[in-house]
């Protein structure tokens, strides 16, 4: 017998407080762990608001925003983007912009989809647990924007503007991102060694220093470097190391550097958190459906519009811009359930650790504990690649012609796999720039190491980018990139 | 020791530059629905997939930010010419004819009949209608529910029943004689008349055709002149532009003859200021027209002329004017007019003059002349 909650169209408060209730309840049966949920009912208007201050409820002001608000503003209204059905922002309670021209069926795949799916995801994965504090993410805002907006008052507004504009330049460099729990024996076992080779050293040294006389010059030219190791996190070491900065300004770097870092776990963590969540959505709405809440129209328009949000293009097709990290993402969730519920003997074969396991545990285990490039080159199955019929094609600019490395068969699973993870590896997409040395003794000058990855060159903006950190340091800036054998091949210098 | 050193500074635009990788290198990328490749197959290179173009998105996930801002002309001029004011405006300048425009002016409860408007007509005729309503419907509520109260009883008072239902009859008859539309609810769109103060102003063009004008001087002075009349037109809705070409002779002509013919000869500004106080004394009375006049020169005049120039200037024109801008577009020094010209600059606050060396100058010159001036 169905009894369903709603058949018409039209949502209204009290619908989605009910069907927020209900879903909430087989949420639970799925044990999703969630914070609160706080859904807003938003315009179009509000959602392009929302996508300029970068889906966040607040912000401080600053020219950018209004520049993305137009930009978008014009697409929208040119018809060239069309808006998202809702943007969720990872704070407790999490709060989820609905837009209020959606139907009621979009509006309750919303409510599964934000504040289930990208919820339970905040609150379980660990990159999030890691980088970020839902509890105080909005306290945090509200501070800086009255912190930045008092800035402007005192000490004027372009003042402030081009503070902020050179560290948006660095934003990206605000995040330790390389750093690791080392393992302590190893790191233990070297450090012993190294206490033996200097002591054998020192010997011998001392031998020397009686028989030959010594010269301080070998001593001063071999000075250690300042910082002792290099940073990788630019804005940081700005903060607390650029000699020139007031008080104020090292507060604002460290915003911007905070907001920055807010942020570091949503780009690492594409995939994975929509698929987590186009994953939820479609089982919670069936389950609704199984149990007689929705209607047979209710689930038509679901499917077709879930159908459309994990289709994926072939590369040669019109639509294709890139692997869309919604079907990818849901295809992998899909997938790990089915290995755990029905494995093949492939899967046996591939995943001996999960196949058969209990689908719930660990479909959990891959939500908490991967980002995309791990979670890839873990659970990425062979059936998955001959579904997608991805292939790998390697572009090296020193050879005339593109290469076809792997299709989808036996020999080119594994490789595909890689590719596919090292393109959501942050650290071979972005570049790999770190502060190497500061010239503490003469002009202050600061030098940044550029390591490219494959050779890739650096976009032009790097010289803008360099004045920016210029102004910022307060002294001459240089960049040094780092060749394939370890010798610089080329400096570049924002000097006076 | 002082030593100058230049300090590099970001640009001030709105690109929002971060480090970020370039096309090159080595790069393997997967893409989606295989059709007929094997492994080991070698492809063309596309050649349209030059950085960062074509629809292949950039595996970076940042393109080039298609922005642009849109204004509107007249935002493009305010902006061209903040700061800027016509001098001498002064308050007699107002013809004394005034004109008025009509505009909106919110609503009013009575007007003709073409100015009704409809939805707020009819959403105060609605809620005049809930208004009156409202108390009749109550009453019908109370009854409707002693009725049925009354219903449910067995053997209830049928005379009261009867009574009731008479009551509420009349009721729905005071419901349904609420009128649904009454003059009372009428509501018009109200339009009223505002004064403009319509002042008409002329700007004479004067330059110098003379052999040793060039096109490209001219060409200066035509872009010098459009920024005036773009200027004035901020100012007066219609500006009358009078276009005075001279050599030793000054003759009226159409702007296509005044940029672009060439003649020859020698030159004698006085005769285009004597014009141009004709064309005054004939078409433009000052009383009733603002009157503007810009010449432009390479700075060459007939040396007995110029101080004829500047006797006409002071005695006849400058009076009359609001204001006179003289540009000399020369890389030359100062020639002879210029001078004599100078010497008028203390006695006459409407007068100004400045000097073009090339096209860059064109708009500093411009605001000098009309820069704001504290009061």
């Amino acid at each position: 017998m169905r009894e369903p909650i709603s058949t018409g169209a039209e949502w209204t408060f009290e619908l989605i407080e009910q069907y927020h209730a209900e879903i909430a309840a087989i949420a639970e049966d799925f044990q999703l762990d969630t914070y609160p949920n706080q859904i807003e009912l938003i315009s179009a208007e509000q959602m392009l608001d929302a996508y300029a201050s970068i889906g966040m409820p607040i912000g401080y002001s600053h020219w950018s925003f209004g520049k993305h608000f137009i930009s978008n503003e014009q697409q929208y209204r040119r018809g060239r983007m069309g808006l998202a059905y809702e943007i969720v922002i990872n704070s407790n309670p999490c709060i989820a912009y609905l837009m209020e021209e959606n139907t009621m069926m979009m509006q309750a795949l919303v409510i599964a989809h934000a504040c289930f799916g990208h919820n339970s995801f905040f609150k379980g994965n660990y990159l999030f647990r890691t980088w970020t504090d839902a509890e105080a993410i909005i306290d945090y805002l509200v501070f800086a924007k009255g912190y930045i907006s008092e800035c402007e008052e005192r000490y004027g507004i372009e003042e402030v503007e081009n503070l902020l504009d050179s560290c948006h330049a660095l934003q990206n460099h605000g995040v330790d991102r390389y750093k690791r729990p080392n393992p302590v024996s190893m790191r233990e076992e070297r450090e012993r060694l190294e206490e033996r080779e200097a002591y054998l050293q020192s010997q011998v040294n001392d031998l020397w220093l009686k028989t030959v006389p010594q010269k301080d010059a070998e001593e001063e030219a071999r000075q250690p470097n300042f910082p002792e190791e290099p940073q990788e996190n630019i804005l940081y070491f700005i903060e607390k190391n650029a000699p020139l900065l007031e008080p104020w300004q090292r507060e604002v770097v460290r915003i911007v550097r905070k907001i920055g870092q807010y942020f570091y776990p949503q780009r690492q963590t594409q995939v994975m958190n929509v698929g987590w969540a186009c994953f939820w959505h479609y089982h919670l709405i069936n389950e609704l459906y199984d149990r007689g809440r929705l209607t047979d129209g209710f689930m038509l328009e679901f499917i077709q519009s879930h159908t459309n949000v994990v289709a994926q293009p072939d590369f040669d097709s019109e639509y294709y811009s890139g692997i869309n990290p919604y079907a990818l993402g849901y295809a992998m969730m899909t997938d790990i359930k089915r290995i755990c519920v029905d494995p093949d003997e492939e899967d046996c074969k591939w995943f001996p650790e999960i196949a058969g396991s209990d689908w719930q545990q660990t479909l959990d285990f891959a939500m908490r504990n991967f980002k995309d490039e791990s979670l890839i080159s873990q659970y990425l199955s062979p059936r998955l690649i001959r579904k997608f019929k991805l292939f790998s094609i390697l572009d090296d600019d020193e050879q005339s012609e593109l290469e076809v490395t792997s299709i989808h068969n036996d020999a080119g699973y594994r490789n595909i796999r890689q590719a596919l993870s090292n393109q959501y590896n942050l650290s071979m997409n972005e570049p790999n720039i770190q502060v190497y040395n500061v010239d503490i003794r003469g002009d202050r000058s600061l030098t940044l190491r550029n390591v490219p990855h494959n050779r890739a060159p650096l976009a032009d903006t790097r010289e803008e980018v360099l004045k920016h950190l210029r102004r910022l340091w307060g002294f001459d800036v240089r960049l040094e990139t780092i060749g394939a054998d370890g010798e610089i091949t080329s400096t570049e210098e924002c000097a006076a | 020791m002082a030593t100058v050193s230049r300090i590099p500074i970001p640009t001030r635009d709105i690109s929002e530059p971060t480090f970020r990788k370039d096309k090159g290198g080595v790069h393997e990328g997967v893409y989606p629905g295989n059709k007929e490749f094997t492994q080991g197959d070698r492809i063309k290179r596309p050649i349209n997939q030059g950085r960062g173009q074509g629809r292949r998105a950039s595996d970076s996930g940042e393109g080039d930010d298609e922005f642009a801002f849109e204004i509107s002309q007249d935002e493009y001029l305010d902006l061209l010419f903040d700061d800027l004011e016509l001098p001498n405006l002064k308050k007699n300048q107002l013809r004394k004819m005034t004109r008025s425009k009509t505009v909106r002016a919110g609503f009013t409860n009575d007007g003709v009949p073409t100015n009704i408007n409809i939805v707020r007509s009819l959403r105060s005729a609605l809620s005049r209608r809930v208004a009156m309503g409202a108390q009749p419907r109550r009453q019908l509520h109370e009854l409707e529910a002693e009725l049925e109260a009354l219903e449910q009883q067995v053997g209830g008072d049928e005379s009261r029943r009867l009574e009731l239902q008479q009551e509420m009859e009349a009721l729905r008859g005071r419901i349904r004689r609420i009128p649904f539309i009454d003059t009372f609810d009428l509501r018009f769109n109200n339009f009223v008349q505002r004064p403009e103060p319509t002042a008409q102003a002329v700007m004479f063009c004067l330059m110098d055709v003379s052999g040793s004008m060039d096109q490209e001087t001219k060409d200066v002075a035509r872009r010098f002149y459009i920024l005036l009349y773009l200027f004035l037109t901020r100012s007066y809705r219609d500006v009358d532009v009078v276009y005075i070409r001279h050599h030793t002779q000054a003759r009226e002509v159409d702007e296509e003859e005044f940029f672009y013919s060439r003649e020859t000869g020698g030159t004698v500004v006085s005769s285009a200021l004597e014009l141009t106080r004709d064309i005054i004394a004939q078409r433009y009375p000052p009383s009733d027209w603002n009157i503007y006049a810009a010449q432009a020169s390479d700075g060459d005049n007939w040396n007995d002329d110029s101080p004829r120039c500047e006797q006409l200037l002071a005695k006849d024109l400058l009076p009359q004017l609001r204001y006179y801008a003289y540009v000399e577009i020369t890389r030359r020094d100062h020639q002879g007019l210029w001078e004599h010209y100078a010497r008028l600059l203390d006695s006459h606050d409407n007068f100004a003059m400045q000097q073009i060396r090339e096209q860059v100058d064109i708009y500093p010159v411009f605001r000098e002349f009309f820069r704001k001036h504290a009061q």
